[in-house]
């Protein structure tokens, strides 16, 4: 009955945060140092998904359930090609998963890729304390000795200071072709929700392909695949790519990814979205624009507005957003550490704030009616998360159609 | 949507009786309910017939019925009230059965449906709309094809093939389901299924035994805002009743894919059928990849075919949503009730972190273990096999940060003698247990630890029983455990660490680690430093600040519950209902709590059970969900006194109240005695109960104070035992010393049985001593009591319609005592100050006493309180004492108007009676008649016997009231489903003892026309009172008709069948019993209750009184009108 691997075996691990605290337990994943933000997500489903997260980039996890891994890592859950994020760190980790698709154990997944973890500790204890303190730069070291890890985090640059986005996102441009699950039951049940929403046909060939430019700070690859499951042609361009560039493409809409870190110290792009948005012209030759979570904060930037970091950030799937407009609440996945400021929103006509988070009321979308700009500060491509408001794509796809029959 | 002004005064309707599929969760959901609409500034007006419930408060509610919930009953309150609104989707099956029914007899023209309206409820309940809903949404369900008939049925599982499950529609907790696997048992299932639908309508449909079973607890408003509260995995696979699983929150083997799959599902399910309020989504789930493999084709997680099926959906709050409730701290029926009068979920607030809305998800970051609680401690000889049929009575609920543990700490609140998971039937060991043996019955865990403990692999119980493999591995890794404290040479801090971790008890430790005693255990855990903290449940796994002081334990490094403090004190609850410790025991705790706050002590509940009130959130000020037993509560008592800190060394103990958990409590109080923590305890000193207990303790000291008891004796041996009832004289009550609420008694009428009695308990515990004492034939009298010391407060005066001899639960209680003098009453009121005195009691105590002499049934429903000119020699003997609250607390509380809790709180805290504003002795007697009655669940419960004897068999209680006898017995006999009615056909079998005490009973039936069915000795008792009688046949083999035909196929209406004393059981009259159950007519197994039921149907007075001589009137109303 040996079917365990008792995680103690594994030789002691810590975190250590910049506060001073430090939490003991087993090594979990990889034998490195590791240095990040910490952070913490009240997910209970959904760490493969969470840990290939692009956004996740500079930043050490810490799911709040206590119990990772139980149903194993399968790979077709991934949201990018590798695990993004720098550390994990969890209250137990299950060393025999039960699940069908499973291919490996959590730890099995984060040595593969060099990540390192510690399982075994209180994460309600850090969570409360991030909850009190805010977000903080933590260190994982392996063994017991938090001198080393001391060390680390004295030595280590603030998260917010670094461009992350450089080093998750494409460097080079692509077509999306999937990755191999679409036929799979899951991509079946993006279209067949789609279908629902009455955004494409069953037969899927009544209006011709869109063509969709996706401008890439950390994409998931699940927006990818919800655009492919609305009848789009799909095409991923690097964050520095030229407006010129994307124009060249013909496309008949641009998805601005969600991605890391602090929105302010990315400009390139800023100038970029403008051009596109065509934000100093009326709004003629604007493409229809969706931008999600950092996407959604540079559309901010380029309209004027400024962004702040929250205290903790939102993480989790059970973030309830109202849409202003009609006074629904949709419960949204969430993954940001930084917010639009209401405050600063520029006074130009046909802008404004269309969605809020009903914990604290900060922004959670945004519209530029005349220059055909959605920005939400949530994850309509869930995963993890609820479908609650997988709809966001049927309404981007919908303007760009009613757009280009009225034009 | 700003709430529905219309909306000013609101009808209620609760749930009824408890029995099983239908228990405490919904006075908790109605409770909650009441409270949130009258924050809303609404009117509220409640009918209930449940006495033993909190809802029917009259600070619950603002105008309290307790009548029966029939159509004519609720129509007339309706009448009287003429509210604007009705609510029935909080009172369980029986709330929306008599919605539907109300709006269909046109009651409801001027009173709106709110929340889910009744066409939703339909869609949800019929079967076939269900059927043809669910394909025109597009979700799957399982194949299925409703009939009304054997033969349709029959047809219908040839075409889907079997094995088929048999579902009826419109019933409480699967009654009458199951699954066949051929034509003999589809024949069996479908004629109880078709009896125990409302609508005589099942539904056969594919088996998808083994997939995983997964239910999501929803929302919806009126706005169309839904929202998914929690998700729950059952243990056990599908083919066990979700009510009758092993339950955790949230689901564990579900990727995010799976999870958001059926989440999805539930919530367009939902918004299609436009429910206002929660709802209740189960799904099938494709199994494990070992299941799914074993299963074969269309089973396995890639094969075509639809992920998932949904079973069931229930439009209302459930026993599943009290459980959501308590294991998310989302308040579902407060929100339900807001959903109802028109609020959105984002214009509701989240009352536990204070900030947030009612629009999102709760997040744990913890891991909730339910586990029911079955009476087979009570009903040995019931089939205790698991299926589509719910058999629980109750459910313990347990958190902790890992599976293992919570399961474990839910193992230890289930309080059957069992404890532990370490615990194995003896058989067990002598034989190989067959594969057969490890399907789903109430033992099935202990029985999956039992083969891993013997080498069995994890992978291979899986395949075996369908169970995923994560949970069997979850067992095993407990098992490994105690492997390694078996075979570790010493106990390291490291590894009791470790198993405290994974849940072990102190007493598992001590055992597997052979250290001696659990004591030792928590000696070495204090020396190192082991002890649990406490976390809290807040919603939103630690997000926001929370405000609600909601802690389970864990092994882990932060405590979040730092000592409340000075002036308070632990109320210890009562666990998971059962039968004999139902929901009157946490009324009790639950009016401790608010007792304690009103004068100015703050209260702190401990409790196990998710179904309650007093596990609510706002019922006190602070709620340990742990296990009632001595290691978590000297842990939370341990904690409140801070850490590392003891009495010695200047920390404040807190006080304990033990008096209202029941036996639960009471138990505890003598360990904590035992760890020298009596001085703890409020009220009444540990011993009282020692003394009020134990047999030669007590008979001294009544003889020393003149207190009359049944003589009597113990023995050891079966020789000893005749020779002492030679001198006593037969009949005799024979009971084990050691064993409580009436298990195993037995009256014996002779030395045969009593030698039999004496074989079988000397087999069962050899050594043991047995209680032997005569038995009187007498009328059984009770009376709940606050005492001082010195004073004693009696709210009234209770007395059975049964003889004594019928477990006092089981029993008809009237208040006031009409059937006895008032000499009598006095000898009754004297010996229970007496009795007060002499145990020294300070605060509650229960006292029943027999009176002998003037025959066992005095009245033939004349008036009350007139004395009996034939009472000759009457005595009174004291049967029982006990110094606690008792299952009569709630009736007699509202029935008098004396708030006993809040008295004996008071008292307990050091107030003297004769202080208080009540006054002492006797209360005045109230201008009413009130007649509790028993209900059963034997229906849900096969091969169990029905009879009543000196073991408890009811499972809830309804109450009767009004100005006087006739009319408030006739409603406990409708609400108890007792009642017969002129011109029934009544089958009569009763034995030979029984017989002269007969008479009266079939002279009412002769002279009122009543066609009387009998077997042949009865045939021919009823001949020679000069009646016709029409003679069945006993045996069951004879041709024609017999005495179970007669009953199956509607020829009488009403069984009278009185067996022989003891346990002698004849096989038929076990099966006239049985069949009468599964008719769901009326079954007396005691000649009282039935001729009370035949003389309340001639009694009442209805010439010319269109209600049939019965008052509809608030509680409030009776008591001081």
């Amino acid at each position: 009955m040996e079917v365990m691997v008792s995680s103690e075996s594994r030789g002691p691990a810590l975190l250590a945060l910049s506060d001073g605290s430090v939490f003991r337990g087993c090594r979990l994943g990889a034998r490195a140092d590791r240095v990040g933000l910490v952070v913490f997500n009240t997910s209970m489903t959904g760490y493969e998904e969470m840990l290939t997260d692009p956004s996740y980039g500079g930043q050490i996890l810490v799911p709040t359930y206590p119990l990772i891994g139980n149903y194993g890592i399968n790979l077709k859950d991934a949201q990018s090609k590798q695990i993004q994020v720098k550390g994990f760190v969890v209250r137990d980790d299950c060393d025999a998963p039960s699940h069908p698709h499973s291919e490996m154990t959590i730890h099995e997944y984060l040595e593969m890729n060099g990540i390192p973890g510690v399982s075994g500790v209180d994460t309600r204890a850090i969570t409360r304390r991030i909850r009190s303190a805010g977000v903080m730069m933590g260190a994982i070291v392996p063994g017991d000795d938090e001198t080393t890890a001391t060390a680390a985090l004295q030595a280590a640059q603030w998260y917010g200071d670094q461009n992350w986005v450089d080093e998750v996102a494409t460097e080079d441009e692509f077509e999306w072709h999937g990755d191999g699950t679409d036929g799979t039951r899951p991509a079946t049940e993006l279209l067949i929700r789609s279908q629902r929403a009455g955004t494409v046909t069953e037969d899927n060939t009544r209006d011709r392909p869109l063509r969709i430019a996706v401008i890439d700070f950390g994409v998931k690859w699940n927006i990818l695949r919800n655009m492919m499951a609305r009848n789009c042609v799909v095409r991923v361009f690097p964050c520095d790519v030229t407006a010129a560039e994307v124009k060249a493409f013909n496309p008949d809409g641009i998805v601005l990814s969600p991605g890391p870190g602090d929105p302010a110290v990315l400009d390139v792009p800023v100038e970029t979205i403008r051009e596109l948005s065509d934000l100093d012209g009326d709004g003629r030759n604007s493409i229809p624009t969706l931008g999600i979570c950092l996407g959604h904060q540079l559309i901010a930037r380029a309209l004027g507005a400024d962004t702040f970091m929250l205290h903790f950030g939102h993480r989790g799937g059970n973030q309830p957003v109202q849409d202003l407009r009609t006074g629904r609440v949709y419960v949204t996945a969430q993954n940001h550490g930084y917010a639009v400021d209401p405050n600063k929103l520029p006074d130009r006509t046909g802008v404004s704030v269309t969605h809020i988070n009903l914990n604290d009321n900060t922004v959670a979308g945004l519209a530029d009616q005349p220059h055909g700009i959605m920005a939400i500060q949530f994850h309509p491509e869930a995963s993890p998360g609820p479908h609650d408001s997988e709809m966001i794509f049927d309404q981007f796809v919908a303007s760009i159609r009613q757009g280009s029959s009225t034009r | 949507m700003p709430r529905n002004e219309n909306l000013k005064k609101v009808l209620v309707i609760g749930s009824g009786p408890i029995v099983i599929g239908q228990a405490a969760e919904f006075d908790y959901a109605g409770t909650q309910a009441c409270k949130s609409l009258r924050e809303e500034g609404v009117e509220v007006v409640l009918v209930n017939s449940n006495p033993a419930t909190i809802m029917t408060d009259e600070d619950v509610a603002d105008r309290v019925y307790i009548e029966p919930l029939t159509v004519p009953v609720v129509q007339r309150i309706i009448e009287r009230e003429k509210p604007d609104g009705i609510l029935g989707t909080l009172g369980g099956q029986t709330g929306l059965n008599l919605t539907v029914e109300l709006e269909e007899a046109g009651a409801l023209d001027d009173v709106e449906v709110m929340g889910t309206k009744t066409e939703s409820i339909r869609k949800a309940e019929d079967r076939e709309l269900f059927a043809s809903f669910m394909e025109e949404i597009g979700e799957p369900i399982s194949y299925g094809i409703a009939v009304t008939t054997i033969e349709d049925a029959e047809n219908a599982a040839e075409e889907i093939g079997y094995p088929v499950v048999v579902r009826p529609a419109y019933t409480l907790g699967g009654t009458g389901g199951g699954v066949a696997n051929n034509i003999e048992e589809l024949h069996e299932i479908v004629d109880s299924g078709l009896a125990a639908s409302l609508v005589g309508q099942v539904l056969i449909e594919k088996s998808l035994l083994g997939w995983k079973e997964i239910e999501y607890e929803v929302m919806r408003d009126s706005a169309g805002n839904v929202i998914t509260v929690c998700n729950m995995e059952n243990f056990d696979p599908m083919g066990v009743h979700t009510g009758d699983s092993i339950v955790v929150a949230p689901s564990q083997t579900l990727t995010d894919k799976d999870y958001q799959r059926l989440r999805t599902a539930a919530l367009h399910i939902i918004d299609g059928l436009k429910i206002e309020g929660g709802c209740n989504v189960q799904f099938a789930y494709r199994p494990g990849r070992e299941v799914g493999e074993q299963l074969g084709e269309g089973s396995r997680y890639d094969d075509d075919g639809p992920m998932y099926y949904v079973i069931e959906v229930n439009p209302r709050v459930s026993r599943s949503s009290a459980l959501a409730s308590k294991a998310t701290g989302y308040p579902i029926a407060r929100v339900a009730a807001k959903v109802a009068l028109g609020l959105r979920l984002d214009e509701i607030s989240n009352v536990v972190t204070g900030k947030t809305r009612a629009a999102f998800e709760p997040a744990l970051d913890y891991c909730v273990a339910k586990i029911p609680r079955w009476p087979f401690d009570k009903f040995g000889s019931g089939d205790r096999s698991l299926g589509t049929q719910m058999k629980a009575t109750g459910e313990v609920m347990a958190i902790d940060r890992s599976f293992e543990a919570a399961l474990m700490k839910a193992v230890r609140s289930l309080e059957d003698g069992k404890r532990s998971l370490r615990w194995e039937d003896p058989e067990w060991r002598d034989r190989e247990l067959s594969d057969a043996e490890l399907a789903g019955d109430d033992l099935r865990l202990w029985k999956l630890a039992f083969k891993l403990r013997t080498g069995t692999s994890p992978e291979d119980l899986t395949l075996k029983t369908g169970i995923d493999v994560w949970f069997t591995r979850v067992l095993a890794r407990i098992v490994g455990m105690e492997r390694k404290l078996r075979e570790s040479e010493y106990l390291s801090s490291e590894l009791l660490r470790g198993a405290k971790r994974l849940g072990l008890s102190d007493e598992d430790i001590a055992e597997f680690a052979d250290v001696g005693l659990a004591e030792r255990v928590r000696e070495m855990r204090r020396e190192l430093g082991i002890v649990p903290v406490y976390k809290m449940v807040d919603t939103c796994a630690g997000e926001f600040e929370a405000l609600t002081p909601y802690f389970y334990s864990t092994y882990e490094e932060e405590n979040e519950a730092e000592p409340i403090g000075v002036d308070s004190a632990l109320v210890i609850g009562s666990g998971p209902i059962r039968i004999g410790q139902g929901i009157e025991f946490d009324y009790c705790s639950v009016h401790a709590a608010w007792a304690l706050q009103n004068e100015g002590i703050r209260a702190v509940m401990i409790n196990s059970n998710p179904e309650t009130v007093s596990t609510d959130f706002d019922t006190s000020d602070r709620l340990y969900f742990e296990p009632l037993d001595d290691e978590s509560v000297r842990d939370i008592i341990d904690n409140e006194m801070g850490v590392g800190a003891t009495p010695s060394n200047g920390a404040v103990p807190p006080n304990i109240v033990v008096q209202f958990g029941g036996q639960t409590a009471i138990n505890l109080s003598q360990s904590l005695n035992a760890a020298g923590m009596q001085d703890m305890v409020l009220g009444s000193d540990p011993d009282v109960i020692d003394n009020a207990t134990d047999r030669g303790r007590f008979e001294l000291m009544a003889a020393t104070n003149g207190l009359p008891l049944p003589p009597g004796g113990t023995a050891t041996n079966t020789v000893t035992a005749l020779a002492l009832a030679e001198n006593l004289g037969y009949p005799l009550l024979v009971r084990p010393s050691y064993v409580l609420g009436g298990r195993a008694m037995e009256i014996v009428d002779g030395p045969r049985e009593l030698e039999r009695y004496f074989d079988r308990a000397l087999k069962a515990v050899p050594g043991q001593t047995i209680l032997i004492d005569r038995y009187f034939q007498g009328i059984e009298v009770e009376v709940d009591a606050v005492c001082d010391g010195e004073d004693v407060l009696i709210p009234g005066v209770m007395q059975h319609i049964e003889r004594a001899g019928v477990h006092s639960g089981d029993s008809f209680a009237v208040y006031p005592a009409i059937w006895l003098t008032g000499e009598e009453v006095e000898t009754i009121v004297d010996y229970t100050r007496r009795i007060g005195q002499m145990l020294n009691v300070r605060g509650l105590m229960n006292i029943q006493y027999v009176i002998t002499g003037g025959g066992t049934y005095r009245s033939n429903a004349a008036d009350p309180g007139r004395t009996q000119s034939e009472v000759r020699e009457s005595e009174t003997y004291i049967i029982e004492v006990n110094p606690r609250s008792s299952r009569t607390i709630p009736f007699i509380s509202k029935v008098t108007g004396i708030p006993m809790i809040r008295i004996a709180t008071q008292v307990m805290l050091g107030k003297r009676l004769r202080d208080l504003e009540w006054g002492t002795g006797l209360m005045p007697r109230r201008d009413l008649v009130a007649v509790k009655a028993p209900v059963f669940s034997m229906s849900k419960l096969t091969s169990v016997d029905t009879f009543l004897g000196p073991e408890m068999k009811s499972t809830g209680e309804v109450m009767g009231i009004d100005r006087s006898y006739v009319p408030a017995v006739t409603k406990a006999l409708i609400a108890s489903s007792h009642s017969i009615n002129p011109g029934d056909s009544v089958l009569l079998s009763i034995a030979d003892s029984a017989k002269p005490d007969a008479s009266g009973l079939i002279r009412i039936l002769g002279d009122n026309g009543h066609p009387i069915y009998a077997t042949s000795g009865t045939a021919r008792f009823v001949r020679s009172l000069g009646y016709e009688v029409t003679e069945v046949e006993r045996l069951l083999s004879a041709t024609g008709s017999n005495v179970v035909t007669v009953i199956n196929d509607g020829t009488v209406q009403a069984v009278v069948n009185v067996p022989t004393g003891g346990r002698d059981a004849e096989q038929d009259g076990f099966y006239i019993r049985r069949a009468a159950v599964e008719r769901r007519i009326p079954c007396f197994t005691s000649i009282d209750t039935a001729r009370c039921a035949v003389e309340a149907a001639y009694a009442l007075q209805t010439a010319g009184d269109a209600n049939g001589g019965l008052s509809v009137m608030t509680l409030s109303e009776y008591v001081n009108g």
